[in-house]
């Protein structure tokens, strides 16, 4: 039983992890220093959902990924340059702050409207994917928002594996704690998975995709309407940098053999 | 006022696990920062007696709990169900809760039900002039803010290692009952079961002393030009069993298992460290063959030792991510390490 799914990806855009992150207080509440400026990707275990949502694709002819992003819109066009390579999806952008210091309620209101407002969902074939946590609130709680907003039930987080059994049921693997997976069964769509890394390995760029995105990505952009976040709850105290900063000591005078007796020595002390 | 419920449930076998013990020492003292805020206990699982008789001496004013068979299994609809029924009859206006998966997962739906809020990884709650404050990281544990927030019900749910578990000898406790409403839609979704490696592949121990991560290097062709995989891996394993420390991984090690290349057969996402891995907690940590870059090392937030051996003596452990770096041949120093543990055995 083959159902042609309507997969909507939720993913943000973060800081590159390899860039310096600094705070500051901006009238809003807190930012990054130069949030603008940062080179930005979008978010790792949201990029891991879209990846399962194309290998889910592929699998179940006449589906369709929707990529639903909340971000700058000028720095999202920058991220879809290389995004845009890997899947065929529609873009739907909501133009607002990527902070992680934004609400997760109000996040989750303005991409489930934006869910909503696609022609044509059908909650029967619709399957809310994204990353289970940010790179940057690192809450969960985005999803499960969503997912409660579109009186969805159904949810998954830290979700690895998804099968689609010969009855249209899914088999899902989520991730619990001590290194284990849940095994779930679930009737099929609608439903909600919050992807951890899954298993694919990042798929190699193909420009005919991009291209063709591209085609529906710019209009998006031009279209995207403004985020009205609102989060009068929340209210932010400090924002700080961690203060402990090591002093390395390097050691590349000793042989391996008195390394290895200090190291020996470190770990049986208690 | 404030009033409080500790949200907990069982495990499996009826237990309360550690997380659950240490919530209830942090909506413990929460109350009592608070001044004269009272503690509900509430309960989710198949039955609660038993985990409701090992807390009984708390100090709680209530136990509330939500029982029955299809409680006993962690699924999102009836765990959503439960919570949402036992934050109801406590009227609590906070709603503290262990960072355990079940929890993670209904956390945010839950305050989302009731009109409230919900903020997970919490690694501190103050109150200051009798409001409550709590502190929590930001992209991937690079910064930390203090927040507060105005909306009630306020799920705060915290992650273990922050607190110590609730200490006390068992009694009796008189638990009452609260009903469950699920719908047939809440039956959708069926728990099957727990998948794990057997016990003696488990290579991800949250408990250990010790984390031990091991990097791409590993898998890299040696100073002879050849890779040496089993031979790393005959040395990590051996590592493993004699300090029963727990495997991490760099994310370039793990996708490299991804991509089907010869590598370590143990190493899965599972173990992966970092922005898009694990940031556990650990009194000490041991990198070998990982550069420590920031993507990698933010997990390393919560590890309070650190030493790591790397050939390269620039590599980020030298930028004062680690207590010492030895610049080495990880495979010449493990094969000594293990001698070494071995004669201590």
């Amino acid at each position: 039983m083959s159902v042609q799914y309507q997969i909507f990806v939720c993913g943000g855009i973060v800081p590159d992890p390899l860039q310096t992150l600094d705070p500051v207080t901006a009238p809003a509440g807190p930012a990054l220093k130069n949030e603008m400026m940062l080179p930005a990707v979008l978010d790792p275990f949201a990029w891991h959902a879209l990846f399962e949502a194309a290998r889910l694709a592929r699998s179940s002819p006449g589906s369709k990924i929707y990529l639903v992003s909340l971000a700058p819109k000028a720095k999202l066009q920058q991220v879809m340059m290389s995004v845009a390579q890997k899947a065929v999806f529609d873009l739907v952008v909501i133009d607002g702050p990527a902070s992680g210091f934004t609400d997760s309620n109000a996040v989750a209101a303005a991409l489930s409207e934006a869910i909503q407002s696609v022609p044509g969902l059908d909650m029967n074939r619709l399957l809310v994917f994204g990353g289970w946590e940010s790179a940057s609130r690192g809450s969960g709680t985005t999803l499960q928002a969503v997912g409660e907003i579109l009186g969805i039930t159904d949810q998954f987080q830290g979700v690895d594996d998804l099968r689609i059994e010969s009855d249209g049921s899914f088999r899902i693997l989520e991730r619990i704690d001590g290194g284990k997976h849940q095994v779930s069964t679930c009737a099929g769509a609608p439903a909600v998975l919050g992807w951890a890394t899954g298993n694919l390995p990042e798929p190699p760029n193909n420009p005919q995709i991009g291209m063709t995105n591209m085609r529906g990505i710019m209009p998006a952009l031009q279209k995207a309407r403004p985020a009205k976040l609102n989060a009068q709850d929340l209210s932010y105290t400090s924002v700080t940098l961690p203060k402990q900063q090591r002093e390395t000591r390097v050691v590349d005078k000793l042989s391996a053999e008195e390394i290895a007796r200090e190291i020996a020595e470190w770990i049986k002390k208690s | 006022m404030e009033s409080i419920l500790c949200l907990l449930h069982t495990e499996s076998n009826g237990a309360l696990a550690r997380p659950a013990l240490e919530a209830l020492t942090a909506a413990k003292t929460l109350a009592a920062d608070l001044g004269d805020a009272m503690v509900d206990v509430g309960l989710i699982g198949a039955d609660v007696q038993a985990a409701a008789d090992v807390i009984a001496p708390c100090g709680a004013r209530r136990f509330l709990g939500a029982a029955g068979p299809e409680l006993g299994e962690p699924r999102y609809a009836t765990d959503a169900a439960a919570a949402e029924a036992l934050i109801r009859a406590s009227g609590a206006t906070l709603v503290v809760a262990p960072q355990t998966s079940r929890v993670a997962r209904v956390a945010g739906g839950v305050a989302r039900r009731l009109g409230g809020s919900a903020d997970t990884h919490i690694t501190g709650l103050q109150v200051e002039k009798g409001a409550l404050k709590i502190a929590r990281w930001y992209y991937r544990q690079r910064m930390e803010a203090t927040l507060s927030r105005l909306k009630r019900p306020w799920i705060l749910v915290v992650d273990s290692g922050c607190v110590k578990p609730w200490e006390g000898a068992p009694g009796k406790a008189r638990v009452e009952p609260v009903s469950v409403e699920l719908t047939e839609a809440a039956r959708r979704s069926r728990f099957l079961g727990v998948q794990e490696p057997p016990a003696d592949e488990q290579t991800i121990r949250p408990e250990a002393e010790l984390l031990f991560v091991a990097g791409a290097g590993w898998t890299k062709k040696q100073a002879d030009g050849h890779t040496h995989v089993p031979d790393a891996e005959k040395l990590i394993l051996e590592f493993l069993k004699r300090t029963q420390a727990s495997l991490g991984g760099s994310k370039s090690l793990v996708d490299i298992s991804g991509e089907g290349q010869a590598v370590l057969h143990f190493m899965t996402h599972l173990n992966q460290i970092g922005q898009t891995g694990a940031t556990p907690r650990h009194p000490k940590g041991l990198a070998t063959c990982c550069h420590g870059e920031e993507p990698h090392t933010v997990g390393w937030r919560f590890v309070n030792e650190r030493r790591a051996v790397n050939r390269d003596p620039s590599c980020g452990w030298a930028r004062g991510k680690a207590d010492v770096l030895y610049v080495a041949d990880a495979f010449e120093v493990m094969e000594k390490v293990n001698a070494l543990l071995a004669k201590q055995d």
